[in-house]
């Protein structure tokens, strides 16, 4: 009998916490849905963004600003420079006629590339059959000079087998090149997964970490933690809302990303949004472990953007990638949440993998999200005692 | 005047209290700009290969011996079938894959004319068109040497060659260093001024001083010189420690003028705190002020050419772009440092980021009011 | 009578509209130098509202009122440098410490260094904060805030003085302690102008205005007031005017 009425009040006592629990969420929520230039910010700024970045990001390099020294003005020099023309990579500024000219235009920064035909192209290469052009890149920035000297050199290769049309070549290999997934070569799909992990990062961090200091900061944090609440439940509840918001916000960017970004989703929906629930659930836990390690609103979103953009931005690998990092960074790149959920939605959304293939990110993630957990609430009862 | 004087000296006080603050000011740049230019190396090579050879000749293996001598790429696979090497491509252990059919070599001698398979993950376009080029060059010289081999030299037809000199002005062995270090300091400086500003007078209406400050005679004009000189003062501090860093960690020696590039910095600097302060005059509250600060900051960071290229951007955002201050800044430093442009070369730079400035500025005061 | 003394505040017809919102409607009232003159009514009865307009952080919609002998629209700035502000929320710098607040607020208010030494040393020695003076003001007791900021609003001795809510969340004696403040201000011819909820501090005040729904619902001395409206203390007088009231709880 004794047994039963413990019993009972143990059970009376869960059902009461959770009573707690509930109506505590709930004043949250309505704390956060109060505030509607704050609720526009949060839902509007990220979307916003997305498209942004959806429609102006890209690595490729095109339409890049070049000048031309000329210095034959033959019939062969002005098919070539047409036919550097007509490719969408370039796009000739002007054509100077002298060097100091072209070195004044390096220097004002309006050219990547300048590109010198000597005088007598068109009789060279006729009669000597050799002719040299001279290709001058402005290397400040040398993943832009690399790739365009690929292009130029390309162009002017093609130039030079349509000179030799007609003749028959012997023993040829053709390379025959299929893209798979992309086939345009659309750099939506490799941009919008990865401003999506970027973005929802960054905003999820901050807002966890925002709302809780911003207790500590007013005092009244105090007051939540000598009410009968353990610890633990005041920060559950206070980051319940924030993971509803954030997966109406995945929900809005995901339908964006397809409707206007033409994203195809090839891979399950549902995975999608498992894993991108556990994606949002590390960023919070990662949040409250900033709040837990500051005092003021000020540091916590220094180090939540300060901290955080620069390195989620290279470390997730849709900028850089991570296999040309030298070794300890590539190491360092692995506690980058958005990494993970960078490689699990391209996975999903454009290759259209199944579970078989990210079971590894998604134990990582995991894994993240539970030392941010355990470690926080440490340092919380350390703070208490 | 005197009352700016107590101004500043309360600002400088709650600036230094926060040794939490001060730490993230100084050391979160340094570490950054120690640890993320390796990072942003954009440089495509170890391109994962996987390749299948249904032939396994002496020719299909010379060929193969070629792209790997080539330093591009990486064997990551060597299959049986072209399944393999898909399944490779989808688990990312591989970026391409080269399918060399059955009888390659026996084909090309009797028939003259033999096609290899070439497929490309091409998410990561970039990467996608680099390599399919590379390749193909690579695939293209062994062409020409096998013929060279198979055909008696008298034999053949001169054909015109253009052949093309490269020189990388500037930047003469492609360190990608040279290019990173002063974006990312341009960034640091424009993260950190910008954040601060836009923080700080919403602080105070939250925390409730601005109700006293507002009822005493303290003119506006002083009220926002107090909150800005602190911050311009910390903004070119970390400049400073930047470009040191760039000089003694990666050795980039400015081939311009460093009062020049002072002069535009602390031009620049006015902008961007004018433009946190705007932000602030706007908000209610420190979170608000935040998620609008990164907002735009984000856009500057993403819109500002150092990780993507401009000229690639559609119309828009090439508009958009150029309400960018921090373009500017990142244009200027490549610039001079680099270089050495002079001031004539410049001086647009100048006059916009000046705008920016005076407009910014202006804007935050006005909208700032004592009174309602 | 009323002739011989100098007035310090004199509003006529004042309102505050926020769009259809009528938050201070038409209120006309006179406070004497010297005086203490407590502003009362429940939330949102537009008290916070019409003391803004005073201080000068809020423009009226229409009416006039001279604050210290300026116009309420166009001199707001000689009005800012002869009043005193403490509102609800605390408004000292938490993390600057006491001597710092001082020299800072002293500062702004034109006070000469020499001065805002020795008044700062005497504002401390009185407060009994001497041991705290380089403590940050945001590790003080609430109480202490309290009185310490009162202290600074006094400290350019200017002609008015406006407290709203000063002593709210403050244990009986401290309010005590805090009044014993106000007084003494007062007997060295500061005018105080206080609004508060609490019944008990309406007692200490020379007159006392009521505001109902953006109205002043009664004004005079306590002892009037109890007489006019039958009743035993201000709380009953209180709760009369408040039962007619339309606004609840803003």
């Amino acid at each position: 009998m004794k047994f039963f009425t413990n019993w009972h009040a143990v059970h009376k006592e869960k059902m009461h916490n959770m009573k707690r629990l509930i109506s505590f969420v709930k004043k949250e929520f309505h704390h956060v849905l109060r505030d509607p230039k704050t609720l526009m910010i949060l839902f509007g700024l990220p979307i916003v963004q997305i498209m942004i970045f959806g429609f102006a990001l890209t690595n490729e390099v095109k339409n890049s600003k070049i000048v031309v020294l000329d210095q034959s003005k033959d019939a062969s020099a002005l098919q070539l420079l047409n036919k550097i023309e007509a490719s969408r990579y370039f796009e000739i500024e002007k054509s100077v006629t002298s060097r100091d000219e072209m070195e004044e235009a390096f220097k004002e920064g309006k050219i990547k590339m300048a590109i010198v035909i000597p005088d007598q192209f068109q009789h060279d290469l006729l009669h000597d059959n050799k002719a040299t052009i001279q290709i001058i890149s402005d290397a400040t920035d040398p993943n832009t000079a690399n790739m365009l000297n690929t292009y130029v050199n390309s162009i002017i290769n093609d130039f030079q087998s349509s000179l030799m049309q007609g003749t028959n070549i012997p023993y040829r290999i053709i390379p025959e090149i299929k893209m798979l997934y992309n086939p345009q070569l659309k750099g939506v799909h490799n941009f919008v997964p990865g401003v999506m992990a970027l973005v929802l990062m960054l905003v999820c961090v901050m807002m966890t970490a925002i709302a809780i200091v911003r207790e500590k900061e007013t005092g009244t944090m105090e007051i939540l933690l000598v009410s009968p609440f353990q610890p633990l439940m005041v920060i559950v509840a206070k980051t319940i809302p924030y993971l509803i918001l954030s997966l109406v916000n995945v929900t809005m960017i995901l339908a964006l990303s397809v409707l206007v970004l033409d994203l195809p989703i090839n891979g399950s929906l549902g995975l999608l949004f498992a894993v991108s629930t556990l994606f949002i659930i590390t960023c919070l836990s990662l949040g409250m472990f900033i709040s837990v390690k500051t005092q003021t609103q000020q540091a916590a979103m220094l180090i939540s953007l300060v901290g955080m953009l620069l390195p989620t931005l290279l470390f997730s690998g849709f900028m850089f990638p991570i296999e040309n990092m030298p070794l300890p960074l590539q190491i360092v790149s692995n506690i980058v949440p958005a990494k993970w959920y960078y490689i699990m939605i391209k996975s999903i959304m454009i290759k259209g993998l199944g579970f078989m293939y990210i079971w590894k990110p998604i134990l990582i993630l995991s894994g993240i999200t539970l030392f941010f957990i355990v470690v926080s609430i440490k340092n919380f009862k350390i703070r208490l005692a | 005047m005197r009352t700016l004087k107590f101004l500043l000296q309360k600002e400088f006080r709650q600036i230094f209290r926060d040794k939490t603050i001060i730490a993230i000011i100084l050391v979160m740049p340094t570490i950054q700009l120690l640890i993320l230019p390796l990072a942003a190396n954009y440089e495509i090579k170890n391109i994962n290969l996987s390749i299948t050879d249904h032939d396994r000749s002496a020719y299909s293996s010379q060929l193969i011996s070629k792209i790997t001598a080539s330093g591009y790429f990486k064997l990551t696979g060597y299959n049986d079938s072209f399944k393999e090497s898909l399944e490779n491509i989808e688990s990312e252990k591989a970026d391409l894959t080269l399918e060399i059919p059955a009888n390659f070599e026996r084909n090309l001698i009797r028939e003259e004319e033999q096609k290899v398979f070439l497929a490309v993950n091409a998410i990561n376009g970039v990467k996608a068109n680099l390599g399919g080029a590379y390749l193909s060059t690579i695939i293209r010289n062994y062409n020409q040497d096998l013929r060279m081999e198979l055909i008696p030299q008298t034999k053949i037809n001169p054909l015109p060659v253009i052949q093309t000199t490269n020189s990388n002005w500037y930047n003469t062995l492609l360190n990608y260093n040279l290019f990173m270090v002063p974006g990312i300091l341009a960034i640091l400086v424009t993260m950190i001024a910008g954040f601060l500003s836009a923080l700080n007078i919403v602080k105070e209406k939250e925390m409730g001083t601005i109700e006293q400050i507002n009822v005493t005679p303290i003119k506006k004009i002083h009220f926002i010189l107090g909150k800005l000189i602190p911050f311009w003062i910390m903004g070119i501090i970390v400049f400073s420690i930047g470009l040191t860093l760039s000089r003694v960690i990666y050795g980039i020696v400015p081939l311009g003028s460093i009062p020049l590039l002072y002069g535009f910095i602390a031009i620049y600097l006015l902008a961007v705190l004018g433009f946190g302060l705007l932000i602030s005059t706007y908000c209610d509250t420190q979170q608000q002020a935040m998620f609008i600060a990164f907002f735009f900051v984000m856009i500057f960071v993403l819109m500002g050419g150092l990780f993507t290229s401009i000229d690639s951007m559609p119309e828009w955002a090439k508009t958009v772009s150029r309400f960018n201050p921090m373009r500017y800044l990142i244009e200027v430093m490549r610039m001079v440092i680099l270089k050495g442009s002079n001031f004539k070369d410049i001086r647009f730079h100048f006059l916009i980021i000046a705008i920016f400035a005076v407009v910014l500025n202006a804007w935050a005061l006005w909208n700032y009011r004592k009174t309602s | 009578m009323i002739n011989m003394k100098e007035l310090v505040i004199e509003t006529r017809n004042l309102s505050k509209r926020f769009g259809d919102f009528i938050a201070v409607d038409n209120i006309s009232f006179e406070v004497n130098k010297g005086e203490i003159f407590g502003f009362l009514g429940a939330n949102g009865a537009g008290k916070t509202t019409a003391m803004r307009m005073l201080c000068g952080l809020s423009i009226p919609s229409s009416g006039d009122a001279m604050i210290a002998g300026f116009d309420v629209y166009k001199e707001t700035e000689s009005i800012k440098k002869n009043i005193g502000y403490m509102s609800q929320k605390f408004s000292l710098y938490e993390n600057l410490t006491v001597e710092e607040n001082i020299q800072f607020f002293g500062g702004i208010y034109g006070l000469s260094n020499s001065d805002i030494k020795e008044k700062g040393r005497a504002l401390i020695q009185k407060l009994g904060l001497e041991s705290e003076s380089r403590k940050l003001v945001g590790s003080l007791p609430l109480g202490w805030k309290q009185k310490l900021s009162f202290s600074v609003a006094v400290i350019h001795e200017p002609k008015i003085v406006f407290l709203d809510e000063p002593t709210g969340g403050v244990d009986p004696l401290t309010r005590r302690q805090f009044w014993d403040l106000i007084y003494e201000a007062a007997d060295r011819g500061v005018t105080i102008f206080v609004t508060t909820h609490y019944m008990d501090e309406a007692e200490y005040c020379n007159r006392i205005c009521i505001m109902v729904d953006g109205k002043i619902g009664a004004m005079g001395a306590p002892d009037f007031l109890k007489k006019k409206f039958r009743a035993s203390s201000m709380d009953e007088v209180f709760y009369e005017l408040a039962r007619g009231a339309q606004r609840k709880d803003a």
